[in-house]
């Protein structure tokens, strides 16, 4: 009998391991577990074009492959256990579906803070029903009082001030989007922000939130009051292993593979996407998650190959995976671009430009050049880029 | 022969799709996107990888 293999997360990284399973000639039935009640679709659109014009999914749902139009999507359905002994997982309605191979592509949810307060009013950003939902709080002459300054965060506050909200950002870093870029693009990337009317409480955390039935004020733990017709939550994210405890798996910090993205366990089992802890041999094959838009799609090519050769009795390509993170950012009409990792960086050094204008900025460690980041300098990275890819 | 469209009205000028084909795609000084409408045979494989790597879903390859 054919092998059966499914699952679980019909986002980017789910479908692009479908489609890998079949480019890999895994003829088997494929079925996705999702909890979501869309076909996987565009995020990062999220807070940008798409939460200011307004949010349609239909618009922004992936094409597929043609190699997976024989898949079967189990929508709306969330995995709530599983059991790599029987090879089962089991979905909220008690249904339980068994599997020879097992996906694990769930990705992250985004973290709540315990902040006591009234809970209606307070809106995290990860699905397009959030920002459906978000949408219709922003509006000429509302607060926006958004918590966190990392990309969400500044790409919704660009957003909120273009549709006419009054914009706070409350954060606990020194500038905006610090940890991923440095303190001195950060500083600039700030400027450009204030220069739009954005108003920064960095240094600072949230206290409480304030109102009857529904938030209406931020409180700060400097004791400052601001008015909130609506409160946005981007404080960092949480991934989403609850379904796969009891397997003994390192789910410290996502599912850890190998280079092949396959779970050390005794079944065949392999996780793509936001949620994988994978090595890069470009950046010294330690394990880490890289929540970045084009990871899925490297993670899933890989995960569904090994797999499918798993699949087939074979051992999967034991090479080394080697992919450039790739990272790119809307803020009014400024374009933001990395590659690498920035982030990991012991030094910072701008190239190009100045941080208040196009700029280009080195990352490096004690190992050489680790990331680079334009602003309004996209063409330009071309030559760094390579660079990195030859590390 | 493989035919490309790039829809600009969603194009973002992000450049994503230059890394996968750059005898396709490419920025220009103004860091605005100029393509080819026509490509041989043979590119298929790379004008398709650019295409499902373009963040706003914008190429299609026929
Ligand atoms: C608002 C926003 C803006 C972004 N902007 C950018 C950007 O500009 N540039 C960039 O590089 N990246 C950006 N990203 C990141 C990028 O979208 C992610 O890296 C990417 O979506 C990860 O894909 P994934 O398939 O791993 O996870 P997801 O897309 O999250 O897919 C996982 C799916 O699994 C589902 N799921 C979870 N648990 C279960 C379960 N137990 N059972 C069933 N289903 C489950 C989830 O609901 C989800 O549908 C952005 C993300 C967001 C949210
Ligand atoms: S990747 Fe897509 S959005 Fe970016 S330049 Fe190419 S077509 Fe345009």
């Amino acid at each position: 009998m054919a092998e059966s293999v499914v699952i679980v997360g019909a986002g980017i990284g789910g479908l692009r391991t479908a489609e890998a399973l079949r480019g890999a000639g895994f003829e088997g039935a494929i079925t996705v577990v999702g909890d979501e009640p869309s076909m996987p679709y565009n995020r990062p659109p999220l807070s940008k074009v798409a939460l200011s014009g307004g949010v349609h999914v239909a618009e922004l749902e992936f094409r597929r492959k043609a190699s997976v139009a024989d898949v079967e999507w189990r929508l709306g359905a969330p995995a709530i256990a599983s059991d790599f002994t029987s090879r089962t997982i089991t979905l909220a309605d008690g249904t339980q579906m068994s599997f020879d191979g097992l996906v694990i592509a769930s990705g992250i949810r985004p973290r709540r803070l315990p902040i006591p307060g009234p809970e209606t009013g307070r809106y995290v950003l990860r699905t397009a029903h959030d920002a459906t939902g978000l949408r219709n709080y922003l509006a000429p002459g509302r607060s926006a009082v958004i918590m966190g300054a990392g990309f969400i965060g500044c790409e919704v506050a660009a957003t909120a001030r273009g549709l006419g909200c009054e914009v706070h950002i409350v954060a606990i870093d020194e500038q905006p989007m610090f940890r991923p870029l440095g303190a001195e693009l950060g500083r600039g990337l700030r400027s450009r922000h204030e220069q739009h009317g954005v108003n920064f409480h960095l240094g600072r955390t949230v206290q409480s939130f304030l109102g009857g039935d529904r938030v209406n004020a931020v409180l700060l733990d400097d004791g400052t009051e601001l008015p909130a017709s609506v409160v946005v939550e981007a404080v960092g994210s949480v991934c989403n292993v609850e379904w796969l405890e009891g397997n003994g798996l390192d789910l410290t910090d996502g599912v850890l593979v190998d280079q092949g993205m396959v779970v050390d366990c005794e079944v065949p089992i392999v996780a793509a996407g936001d949620v994988a802890r994978h090595p890069n041999s470009l950046f010294g094959n330690i394990p880490r998650r890289i929540e970045h838009w084009n990871m899925p799609t490297e993670t899933g090519r890989r995960a569904g190959a090994s797999l499918a050769a798993l699949l087939r009795g074979q051992q999967p390509d034991p090479g080394p995976f080697a992919a450039m993170p790739s990272f790119w950012s809307d803020q009014y009409h400024h374009k933001i671009q990395s590659f690498g990792m920035p982030g990991i960086a012991t030094s910072i050094q701008i190239v190009d430009g100045s941080p208040d204008d196009a700029c280009i900025f080195e990352y490096s460690d004690d190992t050489g050049l680790v990331g680079v980041v334009g602003v309004d300098r996209t063409a330009e990275l071309s030559p760094y880029r390579k660079q990195l890819l030859d590390r | 022969m493989v035919t490309i469209t790039v829809d600009m009205d969603k194009c973002q000028h992000y450049g994503q799709c230059c890394f996968e084909a750059d005898d396709v795609f490419a920025l220009n000084d103004d860091g605005q996107l100029e393509y080819v409408k026509e490509s041989d045979e043979s590119r298929r494989a790379d004008i398709e990888s650019a295409a499902e790597v373009c963040p706003m879903q914008a190429i299609t390859v026929e």
